[in-house]
């Protein structure tokens, strides 16, 4: 059912983390190949609770995600792990294993092929490790590989995050707020450096966030979020005063 | 919303509760004191036979030096034994009993094991287990391991508890499996407090392990505990000598072991450390670092 091209399709998913009170009410969209989806709207209105859907760190309630010819939420255990391993995620808080290197944080993008009892022992394949180092290399922090994790900067961590996500060799990538923890110029510098590595690769990335003029710079669609509905969905040219309004309420804030 | 001052105030006001606790704390301090029924006579007659006693320790006698060694390096051997018995098995432990990572059903069994582990002093312990298997260096390392249980499983879940789950999150997203998590997102996280752990249980055993021998469990504390019912005081001193001295030994290893696994020193670096803190003042060692 659904066209050529379109690598995740979310139909009628809804979410409620407690009975009656729904965070997420039939959300619809399609992602295509090769899309920079920005997700905006206010604190609370259910644009992580979306995002940790689709790669089901939260279990939807209702609703169907296909991704790659596979409902995800039919999906048990196993067959879940192995989807997971074609999503990337990069998280607000860059969630690295701080005590870990950053090689090391870069190599569990790979946990999913690789035993835990090879994990323990570091003995990744070959071909990852090389992988890891041209990463690093992409994403700028040559001659980081052993320094520990919670060494690093905001922006260098999150350069890390991303690398550890696009190590997955992801089919999509998910980004949760990636620049909300960071200053203005790092934030743009993260959101070039992640829109060119999924050009580069062909992925389709959603982006949550809550810098709109960085979703018009960089998204090629923006979605709007307000109350756990989609009420806005269009290429960034299109967002205009009216549909901010409707996505964050009122309208002092932007004078 | 409208406060008045009398409203003000009172949130600088301190507890009454509190007060009241304090009061009756104090209460029961002077009540258990008089209780004791001590007396100056009774402080000066002890003052008096401590003196003594101490003239009497007086000098060491080392004349019995293999009884003495032999007892030593059995409570060496019930620490070292115990410890590993103990951290082998509360590391898997530990982890059940960790509710943040395992089910209720996994998590209330495992904290039931160690809760019990922990509940009496390990000369109790031994007690029961001289009862069980007899006299000897055995009954002190199974008393010795459930205290270690007891102390390091209790430590290790609560530090896995308190664990970063957005570090898990993430690895959990990159459709890692459950022991793939484990080892990658869990174990980094509690490893250096781990082995914090494990070296102040040792450190803990070590001292138990020249005690359990007083009940018969094995160790010097046989030895020292005879020498003190004959009122061999000289001897008795080359005992307590000999144990501050292996105390002190068991509190070096445990520093190098933490600076190795914890801080990632070898041992050259140990050495370099140690032969430039030689000649400065302690304070000066924040500077460098």
């Amino acid at each position: 059912m659904s066209a050529a091209g379109t690598v995740l399709s979310v139909r009628h998913l809804c979410k409620s983390y407690r009975a009656g009170q729904p965070v997420l009410t039939d959300i619809n969209l399609e992602v295509m190949i090769r899309s920079i989806t920005a997700v905006i709207g206010p604190s609370g209105t259910g644009k992580s609770t979306l995002i940790r859907c689709i790669n089901r760190l939260v279990e939807p309630t209702s609703g169907s995600i296909m991704f790659e010819g596979t409902d995800l939420i039919r999906l048990r255990r196993r067959e879940l792990r192995e989807a997971r391993r074609r999503v990337g995620m990069v998280f607000q808080e860059y969630n690295l294993v701080e005590r870990l290197t950053v090689m090391e944080n870069l190599l569990s993008g790979r946990l999913g092929y690789v035993s835990a009892w090879k994990a323990w022992r570091r003995s990744f394949p070959r071909e990852d490790i090389e992988r890891a180092f041209e990463l690093l290399n992409i994403v700028g922090l040559e001659g980081f590989a052993d320094a520990r994790a919670d060494s690093l900067s905001g922006g260098q961590r999150q350069r890390v995050g991303i690398a550890r996500a696009v190590m997955q060799q992801p089919s999509l990538l998910l980004a949760d707020e990636p620049t909300s923890s960071l200053d203005p110029k790092t934030s743009v510098e993260i959101m070039q450096l992640l829109t060119d590595i999924a050009r580069d690769r062909g992925i389709p990335v959603i982006i949550n966030m809550h810098d709109v003029g960085l979703a018009r710079r960089f998204a090629d669609r923006i979605i709007g979020m307000a109350g756990g509905c989609v009420v806005f969905d269009a290429v960034p040219g299109l967002l205009a005063d009216d549909a901010l309004k409707k996505i964050y309420g009122g309208e002092d804030w932007m004078h | 919303m409208v406060t008045s001052t009398a409203h003000r105030l009172a949130v600088l006001r301190p507890n009454r509760w509190a007060r009241l606790g304090a009061l009756l704390l104090l209460a029961y301090v002077v009540y258990a004191t008089a209780q004791m029924d001590v007396s100056w006579e009774r402080v000066a007659a002890g003052l008096h036979n401590a003196a003594h006693f101490l003239t009497r320790l007086l000098p060491p006698t080392f004349s019995r030096w293999e009884l003495l060694s032999n007892g030593l390096l059995e409570s060496l051997e019930i620490a070292v034994l115990a410890s590993t018995l103990g951290i082998v098995l509360s590391l898997p432990l530990g982890f059940i009993a960790a509710r943040n990572l395992m089910p209720g059903w996994a998590s209330w069994p495992a904290r039931l094991v160690i809760v019990s582990a922990r509940s009496f002093h390990p000369v109790i312990v031994a007690i029961v287990f001289v009862k069980a298997v007899g006299f000897g260096a055995l009954a002190g390392i199974l008393a010795l391991t459930v205290a270690s249980i007891g102390f390091i499983g209790k430590l290790f879940a609560e530090a896995i508890e308190e664990i970063s789950l957005k570090q898990v999150e993430a690895v959990r997203a990159t459709g890692a499996s459950f022991m793939g998590i484990v080892a990658i997102a869990v174990l980094p996280q509690v490893f250096a407090r781990f082995i914090g752990f494990c070296t102040y249980q040792l450190d803990s055993n070590l001292r138990n392990s020249t005690m359990v021998g007083i009940v018969g469990a094995g160790g010097i504390g046989g030895t020292l505990f005879a020498a003190f019912q004959r009122f061999d005081y000289d001897y008795v001193c080359a005992i307590l000598i000999s144990i501050i001295a292996l105390i002190m030994i068991g509190e070096m290893v445990a520093t190098y072991v933490r600076a190795i696994f914890i801080d990632g020193m070898t041992f050259a670096e140990m050495f370099h450390r140690r032969l430039s803190a030689l000649g400065t003042r302690p304070e000066r060692r924040f500077d460098d670092e």
